[in-house]
């Protein structure tokens, strides 16, 4: 197992985010997390990086705790790709993917890390694109900028913070495709955050379910893409049908008791 | 026949595809070569505003003189260190030197040296303070330095006026500096609590700015004019007190804290893609954000106490060479600290000669000249900056 997530909790000022969530991520696979606003999808994440501290369970990288291991060592080892970052001062997109070498240099970057550079930016197609101000992209593009900052940084588990939600269709697949093929190629893993079920059963190998800051399913996306788990977790009726073998959801209606239901959910957790 | 013109299109695209990231890499390498460009030519400017403003002054020497007074001055220092480490400066000059060699080498040099060292210095602190705060519009005045070095010293001016001038002229000065670091301390403090936030960081400053700019004013109220003149100037920062006991400090502090700085840039440009970014690539992001506030604010305290509150520079250096080569810290930081000096000891050199023998102050001159040719740049820029 390349990664291993431990009885993980968290809380925000005591509500709380994430209450015993275990994972496992095997090598070179994509894992997809699905799941309502505020099911604790994008915290499990930042967990997972450290950028926060769980106050109970672990989070064992190849088979190391990453609470012993320095930002660093994290850093060479996962890359993060956030859902909406913002740049404060202008800079270059080739300066803003050289930033993902810091994990490998400490000051002066030499030709072997402008090299890397090109090949990210190769990588997502978007060297046209490296000495113009990241402030000016669109969405789209700042998305693969981050991506291939994330690359730079050689990482062997990429974590993405919803990487299509800010996208059109066609940039989703492109994204997703990018994806899917820097996993194959490089060998590495990647866990996605994602709210489109249809894309996450089309490239994952496994999706978890996440609803009220607790994994309730795990598995091959049919087998968690059911329609009895959707309107659990989303309290949405949905049609399930199949696709070349792959699930295909289409919505049909919320479902009307899911405020009771989640009340229900919400005193369970506080208890 | 197909499949060979298929083959030349792939070998094609191939070349096409190579000479493409030979050019990208070039097209950056020409990028560095213009930011390097500009630091040096800041450089260069320096030694010629230091060449001119020696030359000028109400005391009349012609040029040539001034150079030759330099040039000979040297050897003769040199020659004479025992006696100046064993006697003083000021002794050495009053026995082995002219009045016109008096004018240039204890009156002039001195001057623009700290001119030089404190354009550097708190052009340096204002882009690390941005930089950490990310926010375009922090310098010494928005982390409320400039109001409690102001504090401490009318403190000295004020309370302090029965000792003697010399103990006075210290008191001032080691006064400006404790009371400088304060608001760095408790912002470090409230950090222990609250977290590093740059928000939480530039409310603490804005708010010591009030307090201490609130019991300056109180004191004011409670003062006779001359004191609360003498006071005021001190606010509005001039080189007037620049003098070869002093330049050695600051020259020393910029040593210690400028490698420091440099030594960081780069993490403080991965700090300007968010927090949460910054420690995914393996930044201590608070840590960082600690140390290089207080090593900025170390800097601007140890120079403010010796030239008042020249407060405008730390602003405008770092956006006038933003505008230039960008925002990449690891080339502005040379950048503004020579374009700072630059600025600020022409300033200073204006001020000096504009309405001879009178002298204007630099604060004075930085806040009416320096304020609308920034003004003037922001129009004229072509595109958003911050």
């Amino acid at each position: 197992m390349k990664l291993k997530v431990r009885d993980v909790e968290f809380s925000y000022a005591s509500i709380p985010v994430l209450k015993d969530v275990c994972l496992e991520l095997a090598e070179s696979e994509i894992l997809s997390i699905v799941g309502p606003n505020g099911a604790g999808k994008s915290t499990l994440i930042r967990c997972i990086d450290r950028i926060l501290a769980p106050e109970k369970g672990a989070i064992l990288l190849d088979g190391k705790d990453i609470k012993k291991l320095s930002r660093m060592e994290i850093a060479r080892k996962m890359g993060y790709v956030p859902q909406n970052a913002s740049q404060t001062f202008p800079a270059t997109v080739f300066d803003i993917v050289l930033m993902g070498r810091r994990p490998h240099i400490s000051w002066r970057s030499n030709e072997e890390d402008i090299e890397k550079v090109m090949q990210a930016l190769q990588m997502l197609n978007i060297e046209e694109l490296a000495m113009r101000d990241i402030n000016e992209l669109s969405g789209g593009q700042k998305q693969n900028v981050f991506i291939a900052r994330a690359l730079a940084q050689e990482p062997e588990i990429l974590l993405l913070d919803e990487p299509t939600s800010n996208l059109d269709i066609r940039h989703q697949l492109e994204v997703m495709d990018i994806i899917k093929n820097v996993v194959r190629e490089k060998e590495i893993s990647a866990i996605i955050s994602i709210h489109d079920l249809n894309l996450a059963a089309r490239y994952s190998d496994r999706i978890i379910m996440m609803n009220n800051g607790r994994i309730f399913a795990a598995g091959n996306p049919s087998s968690v893409l059911t329609r009895e788990n959707i309107e659990y977790a989303y309290g949405v009726e949905a049609v399930v049908n199949n696709y070349n073998g792959i699930p295909y959801i289409i919505p049909v209606a919320p479902v009307q008791d899911i405020k009771e239901r989640d009340s229900e959910n919400r005193r369970e957790v506080l208890v | 026949m197909v499949g060979e013109v298929k083959i030349n299109m792939i070998s094609e695209s191939v070349a096409e595809f190579r000479t493409e990231r030979i050019e990208i890499k070039e097209e950056y390498k020409r990028f560095v070569g213009r930011k390097m460009l500009f630091i040096f030519s800041s450089l260069i400017l320096i030694f010629v505003i230091a060449g001119i403003s020696a030359t000028l002054g109400s005391y009349p020497i012609t040029v040539m003189e001034v150079y030759s007074i330099i040039w000979h001055g040297i050897p003769k220092i040199l020659k004479n260190a025992d006696f100046i480490i064993s006697h003083g400066v000021n002794e050495f000059f009053r026995e082995h030197f002219t009045t016109k060699e008096v004018v240039v080498w204890n009156l002039r040099l001195p001057r623009i040296l700290m001119g030089v060292l404190a354009g550097i210095g708190l052009a340096v602190a204002g882009v690390v303070m941005q930089g950490i705060l990310r926010n375009p519009l922090a310098s010494p005045y928005t982390l409320g330095i400039s109001s409690s070095a102001g504090f401490g010293a009318a403190l000295a001016i004020i309370y302090g006026a029965g000792l003697t001038w010399i103990g006075v002229k210290y008191l001032v000065i080691m006064n400006a500096f404790l009371f400088a670091l304060i608001p760095a301390f408790v912002i470090v403090a409230l950090t222990r609590f609250r977290g590093a936030s740059p928000e939480t960081m530039i409310l603490a400053g804005i708010a010591m700015m009030y307090i201490f700019s609130g019991f300056l004013h109180l004191m004011y109220y409670f003062t006779e004019p001359d004191a609360m003149k003498e006071a005021y100037f001190w606010m509005v920062g001039s080189l007037g007190r620049a003098s070869w006991e002093n330049v050695p400090l600051v020259l020393f502090m910029l040593f210690l804290c400028f490698p420091l700085l440099i030594w960081k840039s780069w993490d403080l440009n991965v700090m300007q893609a968010g927090d949460e970014s910054a420690k995914s690539l393996g930044i201590n992001v608070e840590r960082t954000r600690i140390f290089t506030m207080m090593i900025a604010c170390l800097l601007t305290a140890s120079i403010i106490s010796f030239v008042g509150c020249i407060g405008f520079i730390g602003l405008v250096a770092p956006h006038i060479c933003r505008i230039v080569i960008g925002a990449d810290n690891r080339f502005l930081i040379p950048a503004s600290a020579f374009f700072g000096a630059s600025f600020l000891l022409g300033m200073d050199t204006i001020g000096r000669t504009i309405i001879a023998p009178v002298i204007i102050p630099v604060g004075v001159m930085m806040d009416c000249i320096g304020g609308p040719f920034f003004l003037f740049l922001l129009m004229k820029r072509r595109r958003e900056f911050w």
